[in-house]
C-alpha cells in the first residue's frame, strides 16, 4: 500500500518534472545580441576618395550599415519573431554611428547601445573585439551573438571569431540560415561556395552570417516615426534646432527618457577596461604600407561555353602546368 | 546614394511642402491627444508634416530598390489561376512582404485599429510612387480604400473584427460591384442578398465579373437586397470574409496591369454583413467608394506617367540621332515639355483636390459633434463637399487621360525600340491604358463633372483665384481671368441647349474646365516657386490656346453631327 503510494507519487512527479521540461522548450525564447558597424560606403569610392598617401578620405564616402550587418540583424529579428525574445544591438564607433543604432530600432531591434570614447580610437580587431566582449558581458543575459560576416572597409572578418574566443563560447561562421533552435542547442545551416553543411551547436554560441543569408526587412514606417527623436547626448543641440519647442536640451531628454528614446552610451571606463588592450595601445596590428592597386587587364581570352572551348581551355592548362 | 522615389522627385516634395491640412489634422488627431497613447501619433502639425515626409521616403526607398527593379518580372509572370486558387507573381508577393514588414498597410485607419490616421492627400502620394514602381501593384496596395469604407460604414463590431487584420497586412480587400451586364450602369446590379432568418444573416448568390483582385479575402459587395425592384434603390452594399462558398472561376487575361488578378467570382449563398443601411448600397456608399478610387486611379495614371517620362527623358538624352542627343532636337524637346507640363498640372489638381476631400472629411468628423457644429462650420463643409464632388470626376478624367498622352509620346521619343519588349515603355504604354476605363471610364467622368459644371460649382473658387495677386505674373492672371469669364459664358451657353446637345458638347466643357483649373493652380505654384515659372508660361499658354478652340466648338454648337450619325457611322 504504502509502496504503491509512493510509486504513484514517483510517477506524477515524474510527470510533472516531464511537463515542465515540456513547457521550458516549448516557451523557450532566446536573447539575442547583435553586433554592428557603420563603415564607409566603399561601393561608392572613385578618384576622389582615395588620398596620394593610398588611404581613404571617409568623409567623402557616406556612412551606411555594414551590409553583412544588416544580414545578421535580419536573422536575429526573425529568430525573435519565430520563437520569442529579445534583441540588443551594440555598435563601436564615433558619436555618429548612432545612425546605425537607430537604422535598427527602425527595423525592430528593442535595446541599443553605442560604445564611444576617444580611447577606442586606433583599434584594430584585437582591441575591438576585447571591448565588444565587455560590452556583452554588461549586457549579460544573451544565448545568441551575431555579427556580419564581414565589414566591406577593412574585410578581415576577423572581430565576430574573436568575440567568440574571448568569451570562451563556441562560432559558427558563413551562418546562411537558422535551421532549428531547441532548448539550448541551435542548427545551424553554413554556407559555401560548393554547398552548405549542416551544423549543431550548444548555446549560447556566436554566428557570422553571410549575405547571401536573408533580405534584410525595410524599416517600419511607424517604428521610423517613433524612433525618429531616439539620440545620444551628444546629439542633443542638433535636435533641439530641429524642434525649438523642446526649449532646452534638459527637457529633450526629460522628454526622450519618459519614451525610452534615450540611447545608451558606454564609455571605457563605464566598461570597466584595461586601457593598454583598447584602442592603439591595444593593437598589435600596423599598417606597414596601403598600394593603390589599379587592376588592369593585360589580355583577355574570351574561352566559348561549349564542350570544345571548354576542352581547350583544359589542353591549354595542362600544358601551361597550372593543372595536371 | 540609392534611389528614393520620394526623394528624387522634386515636385512631389514641393506638393507635400505646399499641403496645409492644419485644422483638418487637428480635427482628425482629437487636438493631437492620441500621441499619449499611440508611438508614432504626432504630437503636433509641425511633427505630423515630419512624420509625413518620413513615411514617403521610407516608402520612396521601397518602390525604387525592392519593387521597380522587379516590374518587368511582375508583369512577365503575371498572377497566375490555378485550380480556383489566385496566386501573386513571386516579384510582387515580395513587393507586398516589404510593404508589409514596413507596416504600410492600412495607413489611413484610425489609430485604435491599427492604422496610421493618414489623411487622402498624403495616401494619394503614396498610391502614386506605388504606380510609379509597379502600375499592377497599385490595385492591390490601393485597395485600402475598402478598409476605410469599412470604416466609413459599418458598425463596430465589424470593424474591430475586421480592421486591425487590414492594418497587420493580413488580409486584402476588393471592392465587387461589376456584373457582365452592369457595367457602367451599376443601376442594373442583379446579384441576389437574401435574409436568412433562420441564421440571422444575409446570403448572396450570383455572379460578378472584372473584380480587381477579387481573390481578397474582405470583401465588399453590391447587391439587390429588395426582391422585385429594378433599380439603384433597390441595392445595398455587404460586407464578405471569402469562404469556400466563394468560388473564384477564371480571372481575365488583360492588356496590361498583369500583376493584378481581375477575377470572375461566383457567390453560392454567401453569408454577408449587411452595411450601412438598406437600399442606400449604390446611391451613398458605393459612390463615397468609388470617389475614393477615382482618386487612387488619377494617382496611378499620374504615377506611370512620371515612370514613362523619366524614361523618355533618359533615353532622349542617350540616343544620339543626327549627330546629337535626340532631346536637343526641336520636335523631341517639344514633347518632353507637354509632358512634363502636364504630369505637374495633374499633381497640383490631384493635391488640391485630395485638399478639399480631406477638409470635408475633417469637417463632417467635426460637425457630428453638435457643439462644435457652429454656420462656418456648416458653410466650410458645404464648399468642401461641393468642390469635391466636382473636382474628383475632373481630375480622374484629365489625370488618366494625361497619363495616356504621356505615355503616348514617350513611346513615341523611343521610336522603335519602344515598341520592343526590351524596354520599359511599352510595359506603361499597356498598364495606364486601364486607368481612364475602370472605376468611371472617362465619358463618365464627364458626365459626373457636367453636371456640377452647368450648375456652376467652380466658379467660386476661379474667382476667389482670380483675385490674389500674382506681383510680376501678372499677365498670365490677365489672361486667365479673361478665361474665367469666357468659361462662364460657354457654360451658361451649353446649360440652354437640349439634353443631346449637352452631352454632345460636354467632353468640351469639361476640357475647359480642367485647363483652366490646372492654368490657375500652376499659375499659384509658379508664384511661390521661382523654377517652376517657365514651365507654367508654357503650359498656360497651351491651355488658353485650348480653351478658346473649345469655347468656339460650343459657341457654334449644333445639331448636324448628332442627326447625322446614323448615315455617317453605318459601315
Amino acid at each position: 500500500m504504502k509502496r504503491g503510494r509512493n510509486k504513484r507519487l514517483s510517477t506524477s512527479l515524474n510527470i510533472l518534472v516531464q511537463a515542465v521540461i515540456f513547457l521550458e522548450a516549448h516557451t523557450m525564447s532566446y536573447h539575442s545580441i547583435v553586433l554592428v558597424k557603420q563603415v564607409p560606403d566603399t561601393r561608392q569610392v572613385s578618384g576622389d576618395v582615395m588620398t596620394n598617401a593610398g588611404t581613404m578620405n571617409r568623409s567623402a564616402l557616406p556612412a551606411i550599415f555594414n551590409p553583412e550587418d544588416l544580414n545578421a540583424l535580419e536573422m536575429a529579428l526573425r529568430a525573435k519573431e519565430r520563437y520569442g525574445g529579445t534583441v540588443t544591438v551594440i555598435t563601436m564607433g564615433p558619436p555618429q554611428a548612432a545612425e546605425v543604432l537607430r537604422e535598427s530600432l527602425y527595423r525592430g531591434a528593442d535595446k541599443v547601445c553605442l560604445l564611444t570614447d576617444r580611447k577606442f580610437a586606433g583599434a584594430d580587431t584585437q582591441a575591438t573585439s576585447y571591448s565588444l566582449m565587455k560590452a556583452v558581458e554588461k549586457v549579460g543575459q544573451f544565448d545568441l551573438i551575431f555579427c556580419g560576416r564581414q565589414a566591406i572597409d577593412g574585410d578581415t572578418a576577423q572581430v565576430g571569431p574573436q568575440v567568440a574566443e574571448k568569451l570562451h563560447i563556441p562560432q559558427i561562421t558563413y551562418s546562411e540560415q537558422i535551421i532549428e533552435l531547441k532548448d539550448k542547442e541551435i542548427v545551424v545551416q553554413r554556407a559555401f561556395d560548393l554547398g552548405a553543411e549542416i551544423v549543431k551547436c550548444k548555446l549560447p554560441c556566436l554566428l557570422t552570417v553571410v549575405g547571401s543569408a536573408n533580405q534584410p526587412r525595410p524599416a517600419s514606417v511607424r517604428k521610423r516615426i517613433q524612433y525618429k527623436l531616439a539620440a545620444i547626448p551628444a546629439e542633443y543641440p542638433l535636435l533641439l534646432e530641429t524642434w525649438p519647442e523642446f526649449e532646452s536640451e534638459d527637457k529633450i531628454e526629460e522628454y526622450l527618457e519618459k519614451c525610452d528614446l534615450k540611447i545608451p552610451v558606454w564609455t571605457a571606463d563605464d566598461l570597466n577596461l584595461d586601457t593598454a588592450r583598447i584602442g592603439l595601445a591595444g593593437s598589435p596590428t600596423q599598417v606597414h604600407k596601403i598600394n593603390y592597386v589599379v587592376l588592369e587587364a593585360a589580355e583577355s581570352k574570351e574561352i566559348q561555353p561549349t564542350p570544345e572551348g571548354i576542352q581547350a581551355l583544359i589542353e591549354e592548362l595542362i600544358r601551361e602546368y597550372v593543372v595536371g | 546614394m540609392s534611389e528614393n522615389y520620394f526623394l528624387d522627385n522634386k515636385d512631389l516634395q514641393f506638393r507635400l511642402e505646399q499641403l496645409d491640412l492644419q485644422d483638418i489634422i487637428s480635427i482628425k488627431e482629437k487636438g493631437y491627444r492620441y500621441a499619449e497613447k499611440y508611438p508614432a501619433a504626432p504630437r503636433n502639425y509641425k511633427d505630423t508634416k515630419d512624420n509625413w515626409r518620413l513615411l514617403l521616403e521610407v516608402l520612396g526607398d521601397i518602390c525604387a530598390n525592392r519593387i521597380a527593379p522587379r516590374a518587368a518580372e511582375a508583369d512577365e509572370e503575371g498572377a497566375q489561376f490555378n485550380q480556383g486558387e489566385v496566386t501573386y507573381a513571386a516579384a510582387t508577393q515580395a513587393a507586398i512582404e516589404a510593404l508589409k514588414q514596413a507596416e504600410l498597410m492600412g495607413a489611413m485607419l484610425p489609430w485604435e485599429f491599427g492604422g496610421m490616421n493618414m489623411p487622402e492627400s498624403l495616401y494619394q502620394m503614396m498610391v502614386e510612387m506605388v504606380s510609379r514602381a509597379e502600375a499592377g501593384l497599385m490595385t492591390i496596395f490601393g485597395l485600402q480604400e475598402i478598409a476605410s469604407t469599412i470604416n466609413e460604414y459599418a458598425d463596430e463590431e465589424t470593424k474591430v473584427r475586421v480592421l486591425p487584420r487590414f492594418s497587420r497586412g493580413e488580409v486584402g480587400g476588393a471592392m465587387v460591384l461589376t456584373e457582365a451586364d452592369a457595367g457602367s450602369d451599376l443601376g442594373a446590379v442583379q446579384m441576389h442578398a437574401t435574409y436568412d432568418e433562420e441564421n440571422d444573416t444575409w446570403r448572396l448568390n450570383g455572379v460578378k465579373r472584372f473584380i480587381t483582385n477579387g481573390n481578397a479575402e474582405i470583401q465588399v459587395i453590391l447587391a439587390r437586397s429588395e426582391e422585385g425592384s429594378s433599380d439603384a434603390r433597390g441595392l445595398s452594399i455587404f460586407l464578405v470574409e471569402r469562404d469556400e462558398t466563394v468560388k473564384i472561376r477564371r480571372i481575365e487575361n488583360k492588356l496590361g496591369i498583369h500583376s493584378s488578378p481581375t477575377c470572375e467570382i461566383q457567390y453560392n449563398n454567401t453569408p454577408a454583413i449587411l452595411i450601412g443601411k438598406r437600399r442606400f448600397g449604390l446611391l451613398r456608399y458605393s459612390m463615397a467608394l468609388m470617389n475614393g478610387a477615382r482618386l487612387a486611379v488619377g494617382a496611378q495614371a499620374l504615377g506611370i506617367a512620371e515612370a514613362a517620362y523619366r524614361d523618355a527623358y533618359k533615353y532622349a538624352g542617350e540616343r544620339v540621332q543626327f549627330g546629337k542627343p535626340i532631346r536637343e532636337l526641336p520636335a523631341v524637346a517639344r514633347m518632353l515639355l507637354n509632358m512634363r507640363g502636364e504630369i505637374e498640372a495633374a499633381r497640383a489638381l490631384l493635391a488640391e483636390t485630395g485638399d478639399w476631400v480631406d477638409t470635408l472629411k475633417g469637417y463632417e468628423e467635426l460637425l457630428a459633434d453638435k457643439d462644435k457644429a457652429t454656420p462656418e462650420a456648416r458653410a466650410k463643409q458645404k464648399q468642401a463637399s461641393s468642390l469635391s464632388d466636382a473636382l474628383t470626376p475632373l481630375v480622374k478624367y484629365f489625370s488618366t487621360e494625361m497619363g495616356n498622352r504621356v505615355c503616348y509620346q514617350a513611346m513615341q521619343i523611343h521610336g522603335g525600340v519602344g515598341y520592343m519588349r526590351e524596354f520599359n515603355i511599352e510595359r506603361h504604354y499597356r498598364d495606364v491604358r486601364i486607368t481612364n476605363i475602370y472605376e468611371g471610364t472617362s465619358q463618365l467622368q464627364v458626365v459626373a463633372t457636367i453636371s456640377k459644371l452647368l450648375g456652376h460649382a467652380l466658379d467660386k473658387l476661379l474667382d476667389e483665384w482670380a483675385s490674389y495677386d500674382y506681383k510680376e505674373l501678372k499677365d498670365m492672371k490677365n489672361q486667365l481671368t479673361r478665361a474665367n469669364e469666357i468659361f462662364k459664358q460657354v457654360t451658361d451657353l451649353l446649360k440652354e441647349k437640349e439634353r443631346d446637345l449637352v452631352d454632345y458638347y460636354a467632353c468640351d466643357l469639361t476640357d475647359i474646365a480642367a485647363a483652366l483649373v490646372t492654368s490657375w493652380l500652376m499659375l499659384q505654384d509658379a508664384q511661390k516657386l521661382e523654377n517652376k515659372r517657365e514651365l507654367a508660361r508654357v503650359y498656360i499658354k497651351n491651355c488658353l490656346l485650348q480653351i478658346e478652340n473649345r469655347a468656339e466648338t460650343i459657341r457654334t454648337a449644333d445639331k448636324t453631327p448628332l442627326e447625322v450619325r446614323k448615315k455617317l457611322l453605318e459601315a
